[in-house]
C-alpha cells in the first residue's frame, strides 16, 4: 500500500474510530505493538532490566528504528527486526507505546 | 489532517483503552459472549490474557489446563544443565484469575463438539463456548518406537521436551550417572517443537559434565542430515568448549528402544547402549486437536487462516502454536506461539465485538540458544501477511544470527525469558 492510499485508509478508519471507541486499525497497531511485549513487556511495561518502551516520546522511538534499519545505530538483534517493518507501521507502534503510562 | 498526527490521535486511544482495563478486570463475565481455551502454554495462556485486555473484560474466558503451574520449556536445557533449578521456570497462573478475569479450570478436555460448541472435560462436566481456541501443544508418535510405546517403558525414558516432571526426572538421572558414562539422546525428523533446543541441550549437558564428570560424553544421534537451526553457530560452540565431549551423528534415526538394556536401535546403524537415555520421538498435534477433526494435514498437524487462527476444518474454532502447520519459515517456538496468540486474540475480540479483523498482522520470532552457562546466539525474522498467498511470509531483508555466542545476549535472553512469561501470565 502506498503512503497516500494508506493515509486515506487511515482517514477512513478515523472517522469510524470517531463513531466507536475501538477500531480495527486501532486493534491492528494493538497487535503490531504486540510483538514487542516478548522482550519488552505487555505494552512496553518491561520487566527486570530490558528497556521499558511505555512513555518514551514517539519521534524518540521513531528515530532510534530509523537508525537501527540503517545500521547507523549499533545492535545485537534490533537492526534486524527493525528492517521487517515499514515506517508507517514504525510511526504507529510508537505513538502506541508514547501513550502507555 | 497529516498522517502522523492521525496516526498520534490513534496512538493515544489505545492508550486510553489500555489503561481502562489496568484496574483488574475481577468479574468473568462477559456481554460478548464466551472464549474456552483448551491449553495454557505460549499461545493459549496469551490468548486468554489478551483477550480480556483488548475486549475490555467484554469477553469472558475460561481457560483449561491439566497442570497446576506452566513449567517453560525455554530455559530447561540450563535446567537439565544443573545452572538453573526447577522454580527459575516455573510460573504461577494465578495472575490470569486474579488479574484479568480468567476463569482457570485444571481438568483435561476428552471431547468437543462444534455442532453444540461444547467441550467435555475428564472430570465429566460440559463447557459451553462461542468460539473455542485450541492449544494444546504437541503430542509424541510413540507408536513409531515399539519398546516405548507403552507407559512403563516412557516413565523410565525421558524427552523432557514437555518441560515439568520430565525435566526434573532427566536431571536427577544425569546427576545419578557415573564419571564415565554416556548420555546418548536422539533428535527427530522435523517438523518438531524448536529446532535448535536438541542442540542447546547437547551444549548443556556437555557443559555439566565438563565441569563435574569429565570423563563423561553426550552422544547426539540425530534423524536429520545435519544441525536443523543456528548450525555454525552450535558446531563452533562444540568445537570451541566441548572437544571430546560432544559426538555428534546425523542421519541416524531411532526405532526402537530396548528399555531395560538401555539401548538405541537405528534404521541402518549399529545399536548403541548408553548409562542415560533422552529418546525425543516424532511429533504432531496435541491429542485433543486431532480427536476434534482439526489436524487436516495427514492428521497431524492443523491448518489455519493466518489473519485469525481458524481452523480450516471447522468454524468458531481457532487453532494455536505447535499444533499448527506453521508458514513457510514459521519455526515451532514459544515466541511464534505467543504471537499467534496475540494475533488470533484481536481477531476473535474484532468478530465478537462487530469490528473489522485485522487485516495486516506482523510479527517477529526471536530464539535465543544458551551454547554455555552465559553465552548466546540468536536467530531472529519478522513474519508479515502476504495477501495474495494468503500466509505469513518473512519479510525480505529482515532477520539473521548473532555473528558469534556472546555474554551480552546472556542477558538479553534471560530479559526475553522474564518478560515473555510475563507477558502471558503477569
Amino acid at each position: 500500500m502506498s503512503m497516500k492510499k494508506m493515509a486515506s485508509a487511515a482517514g477512513v478508519a478515523l472517522l469510524l474510530l470517531t463513531a466507536n471507541a475501538v477500531s480495527a486499525q486501532d486493534l491492528q497497531v494493538k497487535q503490531w505493538a504486540s510483538a514487542c511485549a516478548n522482550c519488552h513487556g505487555t505494552n512496553g511495561k518491561a520487566v527486570g532490566k530490558a528497556p521499558a518502551l511505555a512513555g518514551q516520546p514517539a519521534a524518540e522511538l521513531v528515530k532510534k528504528m530509523a537508525a537501527y534499519k540503517s545500521g547507523e545505530r549499533p545492535a545485537t538483534i534490533m537492526h534486524q527486526i527493525a528492517k521487517g517493518y515499514t515506517d508507517a507501521q514504525i510511526e504507529a507502534m510508537a505513538a502506541f507505546f508514547a501513550a502507555q503510562k | 489532517m497529516k498522517r502522523r498526527q492521525f496516526i498520534n490521535s490513534i496512538g493515544a486511544g489505545a492508550g486510553l483503552t489500555a489503561l481502562g482495563l489496568s484496574a483488574g478486570c475481577a468479574t468473568v463475565g462477559g456481554s460478548k459472549g464466551k472464549v474456552v481455551v483448551i491449553g495454557g502454554g505460549f499461545s493459549g495462556a496469551t490468548a486468554a490474557k489478551y483477550i480480556r485486555m483488548w475486549s475490555e473484560g467484554a469477553i469472558a474466558v475460561t481457560l483449561i489446563e491439566p497442570n497446576p503451574a506452566f513449567v517453560s520449556c525455554p530455559i530447561s536445557n540450563l535446567v537439565l544443565g544443573g545452572v538453573k533449578q526447577m522454580a527459575d521456570i516455573t510460573t504461577s497462573y494465578d495472575n490470569l484469575k486474579n488479574r484479568h478475569g480468567i476463569q482457570m479450570v485444571r481438568d483435561t478436555v476428552v471431547a468437543v463438539d462444534t455442532t453444540k460448541r461444547t467441550v467435555t472435560l475428564a472430570g465429566g462436566s460440559t463447557l459451553p463456548y462461542d468460539r473455542l481456541i485450541v492449544s494444546p501443544g504437541i503430542d509424541f508418535m510413540y507408536d513409531k518406537i515399539p519398546g516405548l510405546n507403552n507407559a512403563d517403558a516412557q516413565s523410565k525414558v525421558m524427552h523432557a521436551w514437555k518441560a515439568g516432571e520430565q525435566t526434573a526426572t532427566l536431571r536427577k538421572q544425569l546427576e545419578a550417572m557415573p564419571d564415565g558414562g554416556v548420555f546418548a539422546m536422539s533428535v527427530p525428523l522435523g517438523p518438531y517443537r524448536c529446532p535448535p533446543g536438541p542442540y542447546e541441550r547437547a551444549c548443556q549437558i556437555a557443559g555439566y559434565f565438563k565441569r563435574e564428570k569429565p570423563r563423561s560424553k553426550v552422544v547426539v544421534f540425530d534423524a536429520n542430515k545435519d544441525v536443523a537451526s543456528k548450525g555454525k553457530l552450535f558446531k563452533k560452540a562444540w568445537a570451541d568448549h566441548y572437544k571430546g565431549y560432544i559426538d555428534y551423528r546425523p542421519n541416524h534415526k531411532v526405532i526402537d528402544v530396548d528399555v531395560q538394556t538401555k539401548t538405541l536401535k537405528f534404521d541402518f546403524n549399529d545399536d548403541m547402549k548408553a548409562d542415560v537415555l533422552n529418546v525425543i520421538p516424532e511429533m504432531r498435534a496435541g491429542t485433543i486437536a486431532r480427536t476434534a477433526g482439526l489436524a487436516t494435514l495427514d492428521n497431524r498437524w492443523c491448518e489455519v487462516d493466518f489473519l485469525t487462527f481458524e481452523s480450516k476444518a471447522q468454524k468458531n474454532v481457532h487453532v494455536l502454536g505447535d499444533s499448527i502447520q506453521g508458514a513457510p519459515g514459521m519455526p515451532k517456538s514459544g515466541h511464534m506461539a505467543n504471537q499467534h496468540g496475540k494475533t488470533c486474540a484481536a481477531a476473535v475480540v474484532a468478530m465478537m465485538t462487530g469490528q473489522e479483523v485485522p487485516s495486516s498482522p506482523v510479527y517477529a520470532n526471536t530464539c535465543y540458544s544458551f551454547v554455555t552457562p552465559n553465552e548466546v546466539v540468536h536467530v531472529a525474522s519478522v513474519h508479515s501477511y502476504d495477501v495474495e498467498k494468503k500466509t505469513m511470509l518473512k519479510v525480505n531483508g529482515s532477520g539473521g544470527l548473532t555473528p558469534e555466542a556472546n555474554e551480552l545476549e546472556g542477558v538479553y535472553a534471560m530479559n526475553w525469558a522474564q518478560n515473555i512469561w510475563a507477558d502471558m501470565l503477569g
